[in-house]
Order: structure tokens, then sequence, then C-alpha cells
């Protein structure tokens, strides 16, 4: 063999893998050479930045023109002739500026994650395969697929998705499938479903059932009771405690003997955050300065880009809404029309409960349920993995619902082994897109609560407010008929006493219209007082948002939509008023070094408002924090060994802290000396002030609240340089303004009803999913700043408008 | 001059029909058909693929993808700095096209090893 063909060998070989090599993606790498190619690759990104401000488009299965107006915050106002053409308009719009975020939040909720990034995330698609996310959206699915009215809507709107998915190029494909090397697949209804059901995972799908019960069989149900109640001492309800009842309640099922389920080193794994919560009020026209009703909603969720929301104007004969939607799902979620406007905050019902099995056997084909042995539904999941061969997973499902835990679990009893099944809402079939399909038409007040009778999950304080004068909220969703208690613990799994056993009937859900208060709010707190006849659940988010929010509301006189606005922006801290004067008493501060005299100081003077510029909020949350953790995790931490548990709430901690001073709790079990609630509060003030000056050196603006939270705004995927960092942003978490460093009001909206209706609203994000457009992230600073936007809701698709600036034709395809 | 020029031209018309990797096979057949010496197609398939990918990409930065490759320069990372983020790509592209075109010409070598002049008959 000669040299000179050894070379060209060589060269050529070379040739061969470096083509591949830079057409491949290697692990997290995307394929260079693709990926770069300014012919296809991302450069082409930016040329989506060309919007034309006039054009026609000719889209398959359109039935009559649609006309499309964009105004300045790139917002489409779809003016539409009938139902199908609305949807499929929304459908291709929305993929448009947001295909990627749809398909890959449908990806996630489906299990199906794997398939795109490769085996690093199978773990991931496990845990939603097996949380039953796809059972319970195909069920959902049905239901809406039996409505012809939602039936028509999906799949009009599937077929708006797949027009523009048909459009599309190698070089046109959006931003994150080039980098992720992947392409679109088509649309279908079941992605709208699996997409509501990530809400209702987000929102309702975290339990603290094995936690509490493994604190149950530690301590026993006198302890349990004391630090555990069912009601908290500071509380101040959505529907206020003494509102008459408008219906003749149901029987509730008789309680069962108390079940001591065995202890579990299991709880649930990928939870989603704790601190998720949302704010919306109305006030009444008997409070604004207009003589009409006024309503605001901030929906707290995680900080993503591309934003969580898409606003959008959807217009036809019967219909002509405006407000945010889900990218995936039709409709606006959120909104208002000509006569009405709504909201929604989360509702924190128990309706995720688990129950202990008895299986007969290793094998796990029956389970022991009313006195016999019934079998076991086996569903084997397919999951594809990048780069891999696909792995089947087994799940078992029981009549309670899927059995989430199976490996990595000890047998209790090799002969009977124990697993937990979860019994969710979210596995029930509801046709929730009829009730944004009914709140988008509404007139009046009866159509708000006949829309509100269909809906499932998850759970929402449907806030609401009518140009006929009414405001009114309604804690809603599919609450199971529970005993007092039922699912705060582990439930038996092998006894139908422990089943849910119906339903609260719709129309006795929570509710209130009216009230002589001239206001109704929710911030996620207890629905109800405790002469509400049912049990919805013994643990709601803390007091402290809804209680500022009332007290202001309560005081409002002549409101404007700016009112409303500043209440949103609100940095007051309820808990810090509470607390700290409590916590400065009990610490002396002779003990203190100069740094920590100096914090101490600093608090001495705070004013509780936790403004981006203040320094006490940091030191405060630090101190409390610490002390909080002191105080519990000898008792509920790893050191009890009793496995997992959850402290007691923040209610009954303060009620310690405040009231208990000689409380058994307070003692430090794994110290020799005993110490007292001064030593803890000491002690946590001086772990603050030090780790702080390690931390951001001495006492200054470096301590600063907006630079020790320091807020960002990531991108789905969290790839560096696509999100926004460290907004200087006040708030927190119990805070009206519930900015914390990774959630916060992921919409905020105001309008003031009347003759003629006015909104405003923003997000702190972006109209377009494009990183590269000027869209992506243009309403942060806006948001930011605490401001909003009027948002322009249309008459005609004619009507001229200083901020409007493209207008669109699309019409059927001959 | 001769290959560079050819290579600049077919692979920008290629390109926009084909796949990105079509400059390989493209380079290989011009760098067998024109390449004198291998520096020399190397050089001018390097050139003629980098060139291309280099005014394109600057043009695209000049007319509004400034915003993302300034991103995608973080992610990389480039610390950030969009024109970086031009010359890898023009690199990127000029490497497969200048091995392609090296690997066609020493080929083209080892198989007629005599300097011959085939390439009026590639090029008509």
């Amino acid at each position: 063999m000669q040299w000179k063909w050894i070379k060209a060998m060589l060269a050529a070989v070379l040739s061969v893998v470096l083509t591949w090599v830079l057409n491949t993606k290697q692990g997290d790498v995307p394929p260079f050479g693709k990926f770069l190619s300014p012919f296809r690759g991302f450069w082409q990104n930016a040329a989506a930045n060309d919007f034309p401000s006039a054009q026609t488009l000719a889209l398959p299965g359109l039935q009559q023109p649609v006309q499309v107006r964009y105004d300045d915050r790139h917002i489409p106002h779809i003016f539409a002739q009938n139902d199908h053409d609305l949807y499929y308009a929304q459908g291709y719009l929305t993929a448009q500026d947001r295909l990627w975020q749809m398909d890959f939040v449908a990806h996630v909720a489906g299990g199906r994650l794997a398939e795109i990034v490769g085996p690093a995330r199978l773990e991931t698609d496990r845990f939603f395969r097996r949380m039953g996310m796809v059972y319970g959206a195909q069920k959902s699915l049905k239901a809406a697929m039996a409505d012809p009215l939602t039936r028509t809507v999906l799949t009009a709107y599937a077929d708006g998705i797949n027009a523009y998915i048909g459009t599309l190029t190698p070089a046109t494909l959006p931003f994150e499938y080039k980098l992720l090397d992947y392409a679109p697949e088509p649309w279908e209804p079941l992605k709208s479903a699996l997409i509501l059901k990530y809400m209702a995972f987000d929102l309702s799908g975290r339990s603290d059932d094995l936690r509490m019960s493994n604190a149950l069989g530690k301590y026993g149900p006198a302890v349990i009771k004391d630090l555990f109640p069912d009601y908290p001492q500071r509380e101040d309800p959505i529907v206020p405690t003494g509102t008459p009842l408008d219906f003749r309640p149901l029987p509730v099922p008789a309680a069962p003997p108390t079940f001591q389920a065995a202890m579990s080193d299991k709880v649930p794994q990928r939870e989603p955050a704790a601190d998720l919560g949302s704010n919306n009020f109305a006030v009444s026209g008997a409070k604004s300065a207009s003589g009409y009703p006024l309503l605001a909603n901030d929906p707290h969720l995680q900080l993503n880009l591309p934003s969580i929301w898409y606003q959008v104007q959807l217009a036809a004969p019967g219909v002509n809404v405006y407000g945010v939607g889900i990218p995936g799902v039709p409709f606006a979620i959120i909104g208002f029309n000509e006569h009405v406007a709504w909201g929604v905050t989360n509702v924190a019902a128990d309706v995720m409960d688990w129950y202990q099995l008895k299986f007969r056997d290793a094998t796990r084909r029956e389970y022991w349920h009313d006195g016999r042995w019934k079998p076991v539904r086996r569903v084997v999941e397919r999951i594809l993995v990048r780069g891999q061969p696909d792995r089947l997973d087994t799940v078992l499902y029981t009549h309670h619902g899927p059995v989430v835990y199976d490996h990595d679990e000890k047998p209790f009893l090799p002969q009977t082994p124990i697993r937990h099944a979860m019994r969710w809402t979210a596995h029930d079939a509801a046709n929730e897109f009829r009730t944004f399909y009914g709140l988008n038409r509404a007139r009046n007040y009866a159509d708000y609560t006949a829309a509100l009778a269909t809906y499932g999950a998850p759970a929402q304080n449907f806030i609401f407010a009518d140009q006929q004068q009414n405001i009114a909220i309604w804690p809603n969703g599919r609450f199971p008929l529970k005993w007092k208690d039922q699912g705060k613990f582990i439930l038996d799994g092998t006894d139908p006493a422990y089943d849910w056993q119906g339903w609260i009937p719709a129309a006795q859900n929570p509710h209130v219209k009216n009230p002589a208060r001239g206001f109704v709010s929710s911030a996620n707190q207890s629905s109800t007082g405790p002469d509400y006849p049912y049990y919805l659940n013994w643990n709601f988010a803390s007091w402290e948002r809804g209680h500022r929010i009332n007290a202001r509301l309560a005081r409002m006189t002549r409101a404007t939509p700016d009112s409303l606005r500043r209440l949103q922006n609100d940095n007051f801290g309820v808990n810090a008023q509470l607390m700290l004067p409590r916590m400065l008493a009990l610490v002396s501060p002779a003990r203190l070094t100069a740094t920590q005299r100096q914090a101490y100081a600093e608090l001495s003077r705070w004013n509780y408002f936790y403004e981006a510029d203040a320094l006490g909020p940091g030191i405060f949350e630090l101190w409390y924090n610490t002390l909080v953790k002191r105080l519990w995790d000898d008792d509920f931490g790893p050191a009890a060994q009793a496995g997992e548990m959850r402290y007691p709430t923040r209610d009954r901690t303060n009620t310690l802290l405040l009231t208990e001073p000689r409380s058994r709790w307070i003692d430090d079990r794994r110290t020799p000396a005993p110490e007292t609630l001064e030593t803890l509060a000491l002690q946590s003030l001086q772990f603050a002030a030090d780790s702080l000056q390690r931390k951001f050196g001495p006492l200054g603006p470096e301590w600063r609240w907006a630079h020790q939270k320091s807020t960002d705004i990531l991108h789905m995927a969290q790839l560096p340089g696509f999100g926004r960092m460290d907004l200087d942003v006040g708030g927190g978490a119990g805070i009206v303004n519930a900015t914390t460093e990774r959630n916060g009001p992921s919409w905020r909206m105001v309008v003031a009803l009347g003759p003629r209706v006015r909104a405003f609203g923003v997000f702190p994000g972006g109209q377009s999913g494009n990183p590269g457009s000027a869209y992506y992230d243009d309403m942060i600073d806006t948001w930011s700043a605490g401001k909003l936007d009027e948002l322009v809701f249309l008459r005609t698709p004619d009507e001229a408008h200083p901020r409007l600036q493209a207008k669109w034709t699309l019409q059927g395809t001959k | 001059m001769r290959l560079f020029l050819i290579l600049l031209i077919a692979a920008a018309v290629a390109q926009l029909f084909l796949p990105w990797w079509v400059v390989a096979p493209l380079s290989f057949v011009a760098g067998a058909a024109l390449g004198r010496t291998g520096g020399q197609a190397f050089l001018a398939g390097f050139a003629g693929i980098g060139m291309g990918w280099l005014g394109l990409a600057a043009w695209q930065q000049l007319h509004g993808a400034a915003r993302l490759s300034h991103r995608v320069a973080q992610l990389l990372p480039l610390g950030g700095a969009g024109w970086a983020l031009v010359v890898v790509t023009a690199v990127v592209g000029g490497l497969v096209g200048g091995v392609a075109a090296l690997a066609g010409c020493w080929l083209r070598q080892a198989l007629v090893p005599a300097p011959v002049e085939v390439s009026d008959t590639v090029a008509s």
C-alpha cells in the first residue's frame, strides 16, 4: 500500500467522520454543523423577525375568512365567523409563536421526555407514567369528545396547529428543535388534555399523607391533634365564616376507626413546589369610583420562558373574549368579555389520597378489598429512549388508581407485600374544556355558575364580576365527599369504608355572591370557615396573603384599576409583623457580636415591607426559617428516624413560638443541654447574621432583599443565556406580591367592568416563544416595575386603534 | 481560485435546497476534479464553504440575528459574543469543505498518478 493511498483514505475517512459528527447530536451537545449552518441552522430563526404587516394566508380546512389584527405586544386579535374557524385560527397562531413549548409540555406530561433528550430523563418519564397522567388525560379527552361543542373546538384547534406544522421547513423549524435535534410530530387533542393534566399535577400533585402517617406512627393521635390541627388559629377564609348555606347538605359517610398505616420510607418524589399560589380579588360597584365592579387576578407559577401564558382575543358570533390561554389548550383560561370577567387561584383541597394495599402474594396479581381478592390490572408502559432500546415498565392499577410506588421498596411482609395506590381527581373524567367554553361566552352570573358545574381538576377559586353589579367566588372542582380528616393520613385500601364514596354536589361547592363586605378574594387559604358542612382539607396555604388582601380591600373606597394594581404589588410581610417583635424580645443584644448587633438594630427599624432595597427581609427570612428548622428538625427531621415527616404548619409553629415557651418540642433532643426558646432564637439570629456576612460582607447595600432573593426567569430547558437573571424585584413567599426566587405572578390582570369594559395586564415574558424575537421577553421590564399594559380589546375587526400593527387574513384553500 | 469560486457558488446554491452536509460530497468531487495539490484543495475548500457560511451568517447577524446569536454565544459558551459565533460558524463550515476537498484531491492523485487536466471536462 502506497503512502498516497493511505493519506487519501485517511482524509476520506476523516471527512466522513467529521461530517457525521457535526450532523449528529452527541449527548447534550447539538449537531454543530446542522445547528450552525446559516442556510438552515439557528441563524435562520432570526428571520422570524420579518413580520408582515399585511398578508393573506391560505390554510387547508378553514371554512370562511378569518381576520387577525396584531397589536404592539404581538397579541393576536382573531375575528372568525364560526367556532371551528375561531379555534382553528387560535391553534395556528399560537403554534406560530409557541409550537415547541406546547409540544414539549405535552411530552413531559405524557412521560415522553427521554424520547427527545435521552436516558437522563427516563426516571421523570417513569414518574409521570406511573402517576397515570396519560390515563387521566385519556378519560378527560373521552368526556370532551363526547360533547359536540368541545369536540369541534379540540379538533379544529389541532387542525390549526397541524396546518402550521405543515408550513415548516428545515430552515423555519423553531429554535429548540434545532438545538435538541428533533422534529415536531402532528398535534392531537390528547395533547391538549395532557397539558391540562400537567396543570393539575403542578397545582394538586402534592400530598403529605405519607409524611403525616409517619408522624402519626411516631407520636400518636394526641400529639398529631395538637401539632397538626384541622383548622388554623389565624385564618381569613375565602367564603367568610357565617355565610348562610343556600342548600341542604348531603349526609357525609361515617368515619371508620382510625387506620394506622405501616411506616413508609416512600414519599412522593418530584413533587411540585410547595409555594405555588395565587391571588384574585374583586370589589363591588359600591367600593369603586366608577360604580361598577373591578376584578384582579395574578396566578403564581414557576417563572419560565417561553411564558406560561399567551394573550389572545377570540371573537366569533356569540363570543368576544380577551384573556390568557395556555399554549396547547384552546380558549382564554383567565379573562374578560364585554359583560363579565373571571380569574382563578388554586384550591388546596385534598384531592389526592394514598391507599395501603394488601396483595395476595409476591406476583401482585390480586389485592384484598371488600372481603375478597380482586384482580390487578397491569398496564405496560413503553417508554422510548433516544439512542437506546425502548424500556417497558409495568404499572399496576387497582380500582383506587395506579400503584405509583412499586420498585425500590422492601416488602413489609413477603407474603402480603404492601404498596400504595393513588386516588386522584385528575384521573376522573370531567370536561374542563366545556367550562372555559362557557366562561368565554358568559354574560351573567347564571352563565358563570353553569360553566363551573362541569369543571373537575385542578380545583380553582373561580372569581367573577359582571356588568350587572355582581361579584362572586366559587372554590370549584370535583371534591370527594369525605368524612372528616379522610386522607389526612394513608388510607386502608382493603376496606371499602375508606374509599371515596361520592362527590360534593357541584351546586354545594363553597361559594359566596355579593357579600355585605363588598368584596370577594382568594389567596389559596382555607376555602371556608369551619361551618361549611363538608371536609375539604385540614391544611391550606397560610393565611398571610389572604389576610393582607382582605384588610386592604376592607379599607378601600372609590377604588380604581390602579388601586387593585397597587394591591397586587403589595410587599407587606404579615408573618414578619406577627413574629419579629416576639423574636427580637427573645434575644438579648448584649450577647451579640458587632455585625449581629447591627443586624438586630436593622430589624428593629424595619417596617415589614419586602421592598427590593430593604435590608430587613433578608435577615428576617433567614432568621425565622433557621429558628423553625431548629425547633422542629430534631423531632420531625431525619434525626427522629421515623421516615420522612412534615413539620407542623407555620400557623401552629407561630402559636408555639408566641405562647408556649415551656413546650416539650423546644429542647433539641440531640444535645445534652436543655434548650430554651431564648437559646434557639439567639443561635438562629447569630447563624443568620454570620451567614449573610460571609456571603455579602459587612451589613450594607449588598444585603438588600432583591440581591439575596435573586429572582430568575429561566428558559424551560434551563438554557444559559435564554432567561433573565437577578431581577430587581421585591415581594416573596407569603407576600401578596408573591415573587420568590423562581416563582411569582405569571400574569397580572385588572379588569374594570362597566358600559365599556377596560382591562390591564402583563406577564413576565413575551408573546413569542422564539428566543430570537424582540417579543420573547419584552414585557419583563413592565412586569418588574409592577406596571400593567392597557389591553387592546376590539369590538370589530376593522376598528382603528393606534396600537394595532398588522392585519392578516386567513382563508381556506380552494 | 477557480476551485474556490466554483465551490462558493455551487455550495450556496446546493444548500438552498439540500441539507448542510451536501457541502462535503460537493467539496470532495470538486477537490477531485480541480484540486492541484492537497494544500491548495484544502484552502480552496475551506474558503469556498467557509466564506459562504461567513457571508450569510454575517448578513444574518446584521439583519436581526444578533439577539439570538448573543444568547447562543452564552450557551456554547463564547461569552455572548455574537460575532465570535459568526467566525466559529465559518470555521465549522470551512473545515468540512476543506477536509472533503483535500480527500477528493488526494484520492484523485492516488488514482491518476500523473497531473492531468481533467478540470475542463468536469467544469464545463
